[in-house]
């Protein structure tokens, strides 16, 4: 297969000792950004995404990507030892990791986590090895309407698979569309919904947006509970590693189960963290022990880490091969791509073959210098959150304004990072999802593009959405995924009797 | 009455009132939209869609969406808080200082509201002693220079100190 001897060329331009050394020291950083509150995977690759303008695009690429690795390991040790959910997906382990660090076993709940975490994103990075180019090279036939009906369709799954409200989910989406709107129309040139303001002459950037939405947002939200982390503390070594890795095969069932969980939920835009309670859900349901979960099974802790992880890594694939990111993280780091110049999509498996499979490559060696990092610098980690808050938070918030400032050496962009950071809050609080807003922020420009592209090619007439069989399937597909609670319950109620 | 409880009940802010609130605050955006849409125009021109036409139903959505919104926040319980007055002093404990640094960073560059912002968190929230606040945010500017200025060559704002400090 053609896949292959790409693969082998990707590990070619990856094994330099200066791709190395960003590998290590973007998963170090990324598990220490996962473990502090507010710097979570998308705002940390935001914040230092304008510090790798000067790397060549790969090496840039690679360290970004690690951090996303190291945040997603990172995690799930302040789930574990704190019962605090560094990122939204670990919320599931905090369901039985934490019971098993109360009871003692720590050791074992955090080498389960990363065990499944490892398992499942390779399983991705499979998938993603094998489908990426079929994916992009069926997306070369794209034309305007056929990429409108695929932002369609990701925008459609947000609204029907969410958690939260579909109208909030909407307004959110929206509002992320109208950001985006802002400033000059890419299509004529002219200036809009700027009033005459000069700030607002470049538009709002979603690096700007992300690092106050999700940074201080959060750092707002973790101040209602004043200035104290208590949390258990833990050490790592060898014997409680093969201890519980002689453990865990005999999960293989709930492993597999979840990695397609995972994949599936990841690559649909609906993300990481619906796919980690899914995948709990669903693995308390079919265990033997299910009513031992929540009070510290190893199961209930190697089923959610697995789907998050997997789901997170294939949320690239759509990144990747058609340009629709699948998650915040990988809107920021589409973002990226887009300021070095490469166009994620299907040009770019043929384009710029190099890069591509350098990071796929890249992907398989940090997940396994990632899990060799985090076996080993446990105990680091977990004192970096003993470090009393009220150090740790301006730290976070001197961070986050530099972060803000080097997009665009514009002081106004710290102001706005403040304002979204406000509006992060309310935000949060009040259920409205933030994750649609970052993609409509990012993507609103190309989807307009396409939609009033489209409009051109059709004079006018919406018909050209349904006017041949690929593109009208997708929008199908998005129609379903919009009305998809409605379409589940009409199905729940035909296929079994109600049960409480 | 009798059953009094001896511990006070919370006081705050109720959930459907800030949800009101931020439904308004949503819908007037949209509102804006819409505004900005109509003076670039929405209708067809030689080149396809106007400036406009996106935007306005754009705009026009999240209106749409913002009125159901407020319609459903009256649905929520009554008696749900949106945060204790408790927690909202907390969180003011970091928005006050937060929008004082950010209005000064474009006057005096980043580092001295930084360390003004480190010495005074670790003060007055963490009770923390003179030497160790004065060590850790001076410090922290140090670190910063080094690794912005110097190693990734990122030149960040300054102010009328480092200008005298030939910076």
């Amino acid at each position: 297969m053609e896949s292959i001897g790409d693969l082998l060329g990707g590990f070619a331009v990856v094994l330099s000792w200066q791709n190395l050394f960003y590998m290590v020291v973007g998963i170090v950083l990324g598990v220490i950004i996962g473990v502090l509150p507010g710097l979570g995977g998308a705002n940390g690759v935001a914040i230092l995404l304008p510090l790798t303008f000067s790397m060549p695009p790969t090496s840039a690429i690679i360290l970004l990507s690690c951090i996303y690795w190291g945040a997603l390991f990172g995690g799930a040790i302040t789930s574990i030892l704190f019962n605090i959910p560094g990122e939204p997906w670990s919320v599931a382990t905090t369901f039985d990791g934490h019971p098993m660090a109360q009871k003692g076993q720590a050791g074992e709940a955090l080498t389960a986590a990363f065990t499944s975490s490892f398992v499942g994103a390779l399983f991705a990075v499979i998938v993603i090895t094998l489908a990426a180019p079929l994916v992009a090279s069926f997306a070369l036939q794209f034309g305007p309407a056929e990429k409108f009906s695929v932002f369609f369709l990701a925008f459609c799954c947000f609204v029907g698979m969410g958690k939260e409200p579909p109208a909030k989910t909407i307004a959110a989406m929206m509002l992320g569309f109208a950001l985006a709107a802002v400033g000059t129309d890419t299509v004529t040139g002219q200036l809009r919904l700027t009033f005459g303001s000069t700030e607002l002459l470049g538009g709002f950037d979603f690096l700007i947006a992300v690092i106050g939405l999700f940074g201080i947002g959060e750092i707002l939200l973790t101040m209602e509970e004043g200035l104290s982390f208590k949390g258990k503390a833990a050490g790592i070594n060898s014997a409680v590693v093969l201890q519980t890795w002689k453990k865990l095969p005999r999960y293989w069932m709930t492993s597999l189960r979840s990695c397609v969980i995972g994949c599936w939920m990841g690559i649909t835009p609906a993300g990481a963290t619906p796919a980690s309670f899914m995948s709990y859900g669903i693995a308390k349901r079919a265990s033997r022990k299910g009513d031992d979960f929540g009070k510290g099974d190893i199961e209930g802790v190697i089923a959610p880490e697995t789907a998050a992880h997997a789901a997170g890594t294939s949320a690239l694939l759509p990144m990747l091969s058609l340009g629709v990111p699948g998650s915040p993280t990988a809107a920021v780091l589409l973002g990226g791509l887009l300021i070095w110049g490469l166009q994620p999509g299907p040009l770019l498996f043929v384009e710029q073959k190099d890069f591509v499979w350098g990071l796929i490559a890249s992907m398989y060696l940090g997940n396994i210098v990632g899990l060799v990092i985090v076996l080993t610098m446990v105990p680091v980690f977990a004192a970096i959150l003993r470090v009393p808050f009220g150090i740790i938070a301006p730290i976070i918030l001197v961070i986050c304004a530099i972060g803000a400032y080097t997009v665009h050496n514009n002081t106004f962009d710290v102001v706005m990072m403040f304002v979204f950071g406000i509006a992060g809050y309310f935000f949060k609080k009040c259920n409205y999802p933030l994750a649609p807003l970052v993609l409509a922020i990012v993507l609103g420009d190309k989807a307009e593009e396409s939609f009033r592209q489209s409009l051109l090619i059709s004079q006018g007439s919406l018909g050209i959405f349904w006017s041949n069989g690929l593109v009208g399937s997708i929008m199908a597909l998005g129609v379903v995924a919009l009305f998809w609670p409605a379409v589940s319950n009409l199905l729940g109620r035909f296929s079994r009797p109600a049960l409480r | 009455m009798s059953g009094q409880s001896t511990e006070p009940r919370p006081t705050g802010p109720r959930q459907r009132q800030v949800e009101a609130g931020v439904a308004v605050f949503v819908m007037v955006l949209g509102g804006i939209t819409i505004f900005g849409s109509l003076k670039v125009g929405i209708g067809w021109a030689a080149e396809g869609p106007q400036s406009g036409f996106f935007p306005f139903w754009v705009g026009l959505a999240i209106v749409a969406a913002s009125a159901v919104n407020l319609v459903r926040a009256f649905a929520q319980p009554a008696r749900t808080l949106f945060a204790e007055w408790g927690q909202i002093r907390q969180v003011l404990k970091i928005v006050w200082p937060m929008a004082l640094y950010v209005a000064a960073v474009p006057w005096l560059g980043i580092y001295v509201p930084s360390f003004l912002l480190t010495a005074g968190f670790m003060r007055w929230l963490g009770r923390f002693g003179w030497p160790l606040t004065l060590a850790i945010s001076l410090g922290l500017q140090v670190v910063v220079y080094m690794t912005f200025e110097r190693w990734f060559l990122v030149p960040l704002p300054k102010g009328p100190l480092e200008d005298m400090l030939g910076l």
